[in-house]
């Protein structure tokens, strides 16, 4: 067992844990931020990625004592109170989800891939970097329609701020 | 996943002492597919000695002639280092290509060739470019460092920190995915080093890991270019066969990876 | 419409919570004194129980109880049933083996469930599964149909000689004979349609509860029909009555099928409850889904066609082998019978069809519907021959199509389907225009000169939905009824409540169905919510499958809504002094035609429950129920096209164009279903070109992670160009057929079609992976 601290949301958290307890679990069971999810045993599936410390990555492939120290983004943490990120509202408008079950995951790479690549996206490259993460419902269609949508949103954003 | 003891090393030779304390200890460097491994039951380490903090193993550097790539390096920072793009515009490329965006934020380079999967990119560019493999213990020259799936020369709480290249005259990659894991099926290197040697390996192939093509690096010598490689024949006998590629079509990618990496290398 | 009813693309309802972590699956769900279970699975794909040691497990930390299958028997568990009873020619009914939620003796299948460990954590109870001792003795296995089917062949279950469930068959045989004894032409294809494993993201999950006191269970599952869910539970488990059992399906991440039948996790956890008087969490992961959610597909055709001197259809012949896997699952017997044979007509006008059906045993994991369940099988078999036939008779694939389409409506088909209604040659027409089907063999010859093979391929689907009309399914050996149920309430003050049996996981019910209410009442969706998937609210319902939820269960509201709003009507001309007949509801409101008087919907509703001025004899209150039947199936029906191009040299396809025009009939959300649409057709892609379940030879699943089944990923797959056109079913008020299947029940043959067009040659099985391709055009 350990302690282990990390900031969660802008939460400084603390759990007691077992060494071999991954991110992902502290987030569900200790956190009780049940928004990431897991789709895989085999870390392919991407529903559950979260930002550490900026990061894309998937909270299923870390242990808790590797994300010590570091700061954490959940899908509970995107938005700003009542307004929803700008990727949120781009899944919602072009129906980019179903069960919503690979959704958090799916959303949290794709801000990641927005950052990366900024405005100079297309079809193309969303749908190559989208690798990492599996959707069973939507065929992607909408997904990547709803990527390049948010990637136009957020360049207007930065532009405003 | 069994209980372990996780604990973050703050150097190479903190690492060194702690792995040496362990009963079964594993060092931990982005864990991309030593934490796969736990979670299926199928590695047990007592211990789990995590790398990627160490900052005396993280960085890149250029000089002269010579890429270094330290160890706990992820695959995103080579794929994005405009030096690396410059002096080795392949090595980049391949990084961009390991795995998926989640995994080359975590995934490094050491961690790559310890564990010397034989479907893994790194391996090929480190053969084929005759990379020089340093640990906290010695110097490896990368035809001497494979030993086969999953095998390394490495010893038992070897540590590897930097992986030094040398910059080639042209150097190219191509790589077939393996359709569901995304691994390479069959990825070649080609490089032409700077005295004019040719060296080509292929990764995702062989039975016995990353490997030489002894047919392709002698066409090549001869003349440098795809068409070069259009009456290459491949043996298929020592080659991998599963339910995505049998050996002869994996003989005939090692062919056409090869073409479309001398097209990359210019 | 309005902009929130019937035909406008509303943004779901229910995306908030899912878009921001709030969805509530059910691994989500924490209970106060919660313990965990981890199954013990057999390694081997058959073999005998010898043993099994506990003791060790039982002094390791956490460790609550070891149950086994023995126990089951014990204490009176039921089997698992299947609830479709099929006759074989012969007349003698399916001969089913016994199948133990926990298998006490023998083991059929690598990943069967022998013992569950009952742990403090999850932890604990993998650690501890490792310390049972299970001493199995292995016997001989029997990996696929053809291994099954081979005189000798090791058997599975006594009950069962030769490995056959049933010999089935439909059709006039005397008259397919006849037909091809007068054929010009006689095209005929060998098919393999791949095994499939229909991993909704969502692993399978349940919670149960047993409450001590009330002698009540309680079970969270992900179930795409909870309700039958409980039926089956009480009726045939006996884990407890009705009354004492509530089952909640609460937000289910994707089912495609595998989340409609009652698996033995549940069934354990429900009894293990009350034996540990814990509640008990279960929470699968990828790798036990993949041994133990019910697979898809695995037939074995062939199939001739026989065509006279002008390429119109005489007669089709169909003998398959259909793989259930090691058990009959809950609706397996009816896949590759009465959802698939029905269906062999295809588009056309066939006048004699015989089709033979037989089910066999092999030691996998059982074989059940995903999505589109028989009728992918169907259609791609038409589909496939269809292009043959052209290829083999020198004609486009196009006009022969339209030269043997049904043109009359309704039509009646050999093999027990009518079709209501339909306009084929307007769906491949949309289709054609859309991807330039002129101007293809330019591009094909352009492609040419860049060294690549280009190919096109069609594909004209039908299927049957709306599952279906309860008589008629009932004559045919089902063992339920398939109508759909809905109670509408409205609230004092105007808000309303729509209770559904038809569960959403994924289609988007809570918008859909709201929109069915906006538009009958003029209000906004925002005052209207859908209550599903809790057998303590809803009382009864059958569920969603068979794209069913909306022709089935939307009828169904239309239904209870017409109740309510008769006795609002009533309420609202007595209010306003004016006759019923004159009362018109619009924006909310309901109105005297022709007048400015008016009174409002929560008016009315208020003046329903405070009942100070009811019409005389009237109940209070403004709630009713109504459970539909529906009269008939539906059938949607359409044209995909697909244009790729095959890189010779390593043999990977990639697609140029793929376009869809569906006639779902009228379209409630046409972003719903679009969505629906993508979805289908990535799974129907995915079977063309990615997926397929392998077994080697001692039946081991080759490919039981994501690392070695290919999901379909976004790079995979292209943009989709999807079309309507409409003809409204007659069948319901609403004019709809269903949407959820179509993409997966006409994706495969397209894009083979278009492979093979595109190598020059026939000799190609699903999935036609870079490997295969390279060899069909290499050899």
């Amino acid at each position: 067992m350990s302690t282990v601290k990390l900031t969660v949301n802008g939460r400084a958290v603390s759990v007691d844990v077992e060494d071999r307890t991954l991110l992902v679990h502290v987030l569900r069971e200790n956190l009780n931020l049940t928004g990431t999810h897991v789709g895989c045993d085999t870390s392919q599936c991407g529903a559950c990625v979260v930002h550490v410390d900026g990061r894309a990555v998937k909270s299923c492939t870390m242990l808790a004592g590797q994300a010590a120290g570091s700061n954490v983004t959940t899908i509970e943490g995107l938005a700003k109170g009542d307004e929803l990120h700008p990727m949120q509202a781009a899944f919602r408008d072009n129906h980019g989800l179903q069960c919503g079950y690979c959704t958090p995951g799916m959303i949290m790479s794709a801000v990641d891939i927005v950052h990366r690549h900024g405005g100079n996206l297309d079809e193309e490259t969303v749908r190559h970097e989208l690798e990492g993460n599996i959707c069973r419902c939507t065929g992607y269609h909408n997904i990547v329609k709803a990527v390049l949508d948010a990637a136009g949103r957020m360049k207007v954003a930065q532009a405003a701020e | 996943m069994y209980e372990t003891n996780y604990h973050r090393a703050s150097s190479v030779a903190d690492a060194a002492a702690t792995f040496a304390k362990g009963t079964e200890s594993k060092f931990l460097a982005g864990g991309q597919t030593l934490l796969p491994v736990m979670k299926q039951r199928l590695a047990a380490p007592s211990d789990v000695i995590d790398l990627s903090r160490v900052q005396e193993m993280i960085g890149i550097e250029v000089s002269g002639d010579t890429v270094t790539i330290k160890a706990a390096t992820p695959h995103y920072d080579v794929a994005q280092s405009d030096a690396v793009r410059k002096a080795i515009p392949a090595l980049a490329n391949l990084a961009s290509m390991i795995g998926d965006p989640a995994v080359r934020y975590r995934g490094t380079i050491g961690g790559s060739l310890a564990n010397n999967d034989p479907a893994a990119d790194y391996p090929a560019a480190v053969l084929a470019l005759g990379a020089t493999v340093k640990t906290n213990k010695r110097s490896i020259a990368a035809d001497d460092f494979f030993k086969g799936l999953f095998s390394t020369a490495l010893e038992d709480g070897e540590i590897i920190t930097a992986v030094s290249f040398p910059v080639p005259a042209k150097a190219g990659y191509a790589k077939f995915p393996n359709p569901a894991s995304r691994f390479a099926l069959t990825g070649v290197f080609v490089a032409k080093t700077k005295a004019g040697d040719v060296r080509a390996a292929a990764t995702g192939a062989s039975q016995s890991g990353v490997m030489r093509v002894p047919a392709i690096e002698g066409a090549l010598k001869t003349n440098w270019s795809a068409a070069a490689l259009d009456s290459v024949k491949i043996p298929s006998n020592g080659l991998l066969a599963d339910i995505h590629g049998s050996a002869d079509y994996r003989a005939n990618l090692i062919k056409v990876m090869g073409q479309r990496a001398v097209t990359a290398a210019g | 419409m309005g902009v929130e009813g019937i035909g406008a693309r509303v943004v779901r309802k229910e995306d908030r919570r899912f878009i921001t972590g709030q969805g509530r699956y059910v691994d989500d769900i924490k209970m106060v004194g919660m313990s965990y279970a981890h199954f013990i699975r057999s390694p081997h794909a058959h073999a005998k129980v010898k043993g099994l040691d506990s003791a060790e497990a039982m002094k390791m930390p956490g460790v609550i109880a070891v149950l086994t299958g023995q126990q089951l028997v014990d204490d009176k568990v039921g089997n698992l049933i299947c609830g479709w009873a099929i006759t074989s020619k012969d007349g003698s009914p399916m001969k089913m083996g016994a199948w133990p939620a926990m298998a006490p003796e023998t083991v059929r299948f690598v990943g069967q469930a022998v013992a569950v460990v009952i742990a403090e954590t999850r932890n604990q109870a993998k650690d501890a599964a490792e310390a049972v001792v299970v001493n199995y003795e292995e016997l001989p296995a029997v990996p696929d149909i053809a291994a099954a089917i081979k005189p000798g062949a090791p058997q599975l279950h006594p009950e069962a000689p030769g490995n056959v469930v049933y010999d089935w068959h439909l059709g006039d045989e005397a008259a397919v004979k006849d037909a091809f004894s007068k054929a010009a032409n006689v095209v005929t294809l060998d098919l393999t349609n791949n095994r499939l494993v229909p991993n909704a993201m969502e692993p399978r999950a349940a919670i149960a509860h047993y409450d001590q006191a009330d002698e009540h269970y309680t079970l969270y599952t992900t179930s795409q029909n909870p309700h039958v869910a409980r039926l089956v539970l009480s009726a045939f488990y006996n884990i407890a009555p009705e009354n004492k059992l509530r089952v909640i399906a609460p937000d289910v991440g994707g089912g495609f099928g595998s989340k409609i039948y009652i698996y033995p996790e549940e069934m354990v956890a429900l009894w293990a409850s009350k034996k540990v008087n814990r509640p008990v969490k279960w929470t699968g992961d990828r790798s036990e889904a993949f041994l133990t959610d019910a697979h898809g597909r695995d037939h074995v055709s062939k199939a001739e066609m026989a065509f006279d001197k002008d390429n119109k259809i005489l007669g089709l012949r169909v003998k398959t082998h259909a793989n259930f896997g090691a058990y009959m699952s809950l609706f397996s017997s009816a896949v590759p019978t009465y959802l698939y044979a029905t269906l062999l007509s295809g588009q056309y006008v066939i006048p004699a069809i015989y089709a033979e059906v037989m089910g066999v045993y092999t030691n996998t994991t059982p074989v059940d519907a995903y999505r589109g369940a028989g009728r992918p099988e169907a259609s791609y078999l038409i589909e496939r021959m269809m292009e043959t036939a052209a290829r083999q008779l020198k004609v486009d694939p196009t006009e022969l199509r339209k030269k043997n389409f049904i043109n009359q409506f309704p039509y009646q088909t050999p093999v027990i389907m009518a079709y209501d209604i339909g306009d084929f040659h307007a769906s491949i027409d949309a289709a054609m225009k859309a991807i330039d089907y002129a101007g293809f063999p330019a591009r094909k010859a352009k492609a040419k000169a860049d060294g690549k093979l280009r190919g096109i391929g069609i594909s004209c689907y039908i299927e049957a939905c709306g599952i279906a009309p309860s008589k008629a399914v009932g004559s045919l050996g089902a063992g339920v009824g398939l109508w759909e149920s809905a109670e509408i309430r409205v609230n004092p003050v105007g808000t309303i409540e729509v209770l559904t049996g038809s569960h959403s996981h994924g289609q988007g019910h809570e918008t859909t169905f709201c929109q069915i209410i906006a538009e009958r009442l003029g209000v906004p969706l925002s005052q209207v919510s859908i209550i599903h998937g809790d057998t303590d609210k809803v009382q009864f319902g059958m569920g969603t499958y068979g794209s069913r939820s909306l022709a089935v269960g939307g009828t169904a509201i239309v239904k209870a809504m017409e109740k309510v709003e008769a006795k609002a009507r009533k309420i609202a001309a007595h209010a306003l002094e004016a006759s019923e007949s004159d009362i018109v509801i619009e924006n909310g409101e309901f109105k005297v035609t022709g007048t400015d008087k008016s009174i409002a919907l929560p008016m009315v509703a208020l003046a329903a429950y405070t009942a100070h001025n009811l019409p005389d004899g009237m109940e209070p209150g403004l709630k009713e129920t109504a459970f539909y039947d529906p009269t008939n199936f539906t059938f949607p029906a359409g044209a995909y096209i697909c244009e790729l191009e095959v890189d010779p040299t390593t043999g990977k396809t990639s697609f140029v164009n793929f376009v869809a025009a569906d006639d779902f009939g009228r379209l409630i959300n046409p972003m719903i279903v679009e969505g629906q649409v993508h979805g289908g057709l990535a799974q129907g892609i995915g079977q063309a070109l990615l997926e397929g379940a392998v077994y080697d030879g001692s039946g081991q699943l080759v490919t039981a992670s994501f690392m070695d089944y290919t999901m379909p990923r976004a790079d995979d797959l292209p943009s989709f160009q999807l079309s309507h056109t409409t003809t409204l079913c007659p069948g319901n008020p609403l004019g709809v057929k269903g949407c959820g299947e179509a993409g997966a029940i006409g994706a495969s043959a397209a894009v083979i079609n278009a492979i093979t067009d595109a190598i020059g040659n026939n000799k190609l099985e699903m999935p036609a992976t870079p490997d295969r391709v390279w060899h069909a055009i290499h050899g």
